[in-house]
């Protein structure tokens, strides 16, 4: 028999998961542009509303909607980083956090005007209800699944990363801009496809949060605040550094809201204080 | 840039030369004595512009000059109208003891934070404020015995103001207090940005690295502007505590500190009156689209500010000035 303590830390990993999800992708492209881009979590409402959209009115089954919530998500992206990203990667800081949150902020609204405000239901395949129960704890099964997609993404991306060719252009562009483009790689494509993957993922996120947050117009600002905590505490342009970040803000969280329940979000606020304190670059960050 | 144009006078007169007062600056100030006699029934939203407009000069103070992007400035805003309201309920309700003691309070706290700030640039720095904006935010939540929580700071009594002027309906006394106090702060504002010490602080805004180099004390600086603006932002925080007698949970939240970011922006960063036109500017076309559903009231503000970025890099201010010189040059 295990002590309850463990069902706690078990959701919090399972939460630190999606968080991931959604987070790994703004927290390279930020390594490797300095691109301060608050519309991510307006992107992964896109994949969110996909997933919802094709369930309800084209009765598709979950799974089938998450790979089009991943392209959905990336391909709106592309759009919006050729269009409105592109002229303003030299501009300050402010004028990228302007332009990104008037975009989080328009999305807000366009999901309100095509969807409504109310959250938005969906229906799970019958399997994915439920939980096991493995020495006194209670594992829900939809969190399980949770956690070996985030494994299974975790592993596909430090792969990626690591043992492509793709990946260590992607690496050398974070490592050092001027340097990678001296050596002949065409940075401004990396990162490109970088970005329009990034947001892939936070769409799959979106679409695989609406189970457990639910999924209403202000998601684009909710997440986002996890979302750049989780970026900040992990060090910037970090696979290794996001994952141990998303864990420890997923579990603070949880393991806050069920001890301490009046103190509500403040103690994620506070460790994410405190990390940037002791290493102001996150965990991992090298910057 | 005007500072480049001049470098070849002498610092002293250069100085003085910004500070003289110029006809459009002393017309700006006489035309906010015309709600009094024109628009009596706008008075209660004159005086929010007022103490708005207070609001975004204090932030101009730190992103303007000192390039120092804050994504969490309410925090400055509420503590001060906390303050000051807590300090009417248990103290004593004499409104200017309480306009200074928030100011003082607000100012100890934005010390005590400015030391961690000076530490940090880019995008460290957006997110610590950030945090210290939703953290402080979240404790006013949590702290509901003392604040009264979502339901607001109840039991602000203020009293007369010098004993005389009572709080009216129509906001005769709420406007004149306002504009008053913020007249005096953006004089004094006005002298802090014109002194040698707001020139270096514009040093640390365009190069840090160098203004270290030429052995300006940066982080001193920085800890000095923003203990500052945290001492204005306060004082508004305490105005609106004060003229409005109670305090909303929502002067400490993440929407303040992004309105009032949008405000200095549309403006036009860096001029002293950007924030002032951005406030003014701002609240009366939201007074104007109240009607509308607030999801949509953002959704023109998104489209505001990319727009803005894309074509109005300095703001209205930064626009106009660029229109006159180009007029100018014909």
């Amino acid at each position: 028999m295990l002590p309850p303590v463990f069902g706690v830390l078990f959701d919090g990993i399972a939460y630190g998961m999606l968080l991931f999800l959604l987070s790994v992708g703004l927290s390279v492209t930020l390594g490797l542009m300095n691109f301060v881009n608050l519309a991510h979590c307006a992107f992964a409402m896109v994949g969110g509303y996909a997933a919802v959209l094709l369930m309800r009115d084209f009765g598709w089954p979950f799974f089938g909607t998450l790979p089009i919530a991943f392209c959905a998500a990336a391909a709106v992206s592309i759009v919006f980083e050729r269009v409105l990203y592109r002229p303003l990667y030299r501009r300050s800081d402010l004028d990228q956090v302007l332009l990104t949150v008037g975009i989080a902020f328009v999305s807000v609204a366009a999901a309100a005007y095509f969807f409504g405000t109310q959250l938005q239901p969906i229906e799970l395949p019958n399997y994915m209800h439920g939980s096991y129960h493995v020495m006194g704890l209670d594992i829900a099964v939809y969190r399980l699944f949770l956690v070996a997609v985030g494994a299974v993404i975790t592993i596909l991306l430090v792969g990626a990363i690591e043992l492509t060719r793709f990946g260590a252009q992607v690496r050398a562009a974070v490592d050092n801009q001027r340097m990678a483009s001296g050596l002949g790689i065409n940075v401004e494509r990396t990162f490109a496809i970088t970005f329009a993957l990034g947001s892939g993922l936070a769409g799959l996120g979106g679409a695989l949060a609406i189970e457990i947050v639910g999924l209403d117009p202000n998601f684009a600002f909710t997440y986002l605040i996890y979302v750049l905590i989780v970026v900040a505490v992990g060090g910037l342009g970090s696979i290794a550094g996001s994952l141990a970040a998303a864990v420890l803000i997923g579990v603070s969280d949880i393991a806050g809201k069920y001890y301490m329940p009046e103190l509500g979000a403040f103690l994620i606020y506070l460790v994410m204080l405190s990390v940037l304190m002791w290493r102001p670059a996150g965990l991992l960050g090298r910057r | 840039m005007p500072v480049m144009a001049q470098i070849g006078a002498a610092p002293v007169s250069y100085l003085k030369a910004q500070t003289r007062w110029g006809a459009i600056e002393t017309l700006f100030w006489l035309a906010t004595l015309l709600p009094f006699y024109f628009l009596p029934d706008y008075l209660q939203l004159a005086s929010q512009i007022a103490i708005t407009a207070l609001f975004a000069l204090s932030l101009d103070l730190i992103l303007g000059y000192a390039g120092i992007v804050s994504l969490g400035h309410a925090a400055f805003f509420g503590t001060g109208a906390y303050a000051a309201g807590l300090f009417s309920k248990f103290v004593w309700g004499e409104p200017l003891t309480g306009l200074i003691v928030g100011a003082i309070v607000t100012a100890l706290v934005g010390y005590a934070i400015s030391f961690i700030i000076a530490r940090f640039r880019h995008f460290a720095l957006i997110m610590l404020t950030l945090g210290i904006g939703l953290l402080l935010g979240a404790a006013a939540n949590s702290a509901s015995w003392l604040t009264g929580g979502s339901d607001g700071l109840q039991g602000v009594n203020i009293w007369p103001l010098l004993g005389r002027f009572k709080w009216d309906l129509y906001g005769y006394t709420a406007y004149g207090y306002s504009l008053v106090v913020l007249f005096v702060l953006f004089l004094f504002a006005r002298r802090v940005i014109h002194s040698p010490f707001g020139l270096a602080l514009r040093g640390i805004r365009e190069n840090a690295l160098r203004m270290a180099a030429i052995g300006a004390p940066s982080r001193a600086h920085i800890r000095t502007v923003y203990t500052i603006s945290a001492a204005l932002a306060g004082a508004a925080g305490a105005l609106i505590a004060q003229t409005t007698q109670t305090v909303a949970l929502d002067s400490l939240g993440f929407e303040r500190s992004a309105e009032v970011l949008i405000m200095v922006v549309l403006g036009g960063p860096g001029r002293l009156y950007g924030g002032l036109v951005g406030a003014l500017v701002f609240m009366t076309a939201r007074d104007q689209f109240s009607g509308i559903e607030p999801q949509y009231w953002y959704f023109w503000i998104g489209l505001l500010l990319v727009a803005v970025v894309m074509f109005l890099p300095n703001g209205i201010l930064g626009g106009l000035s660029r229109f006159l010189a180009h007029w100018r040059a014909k």
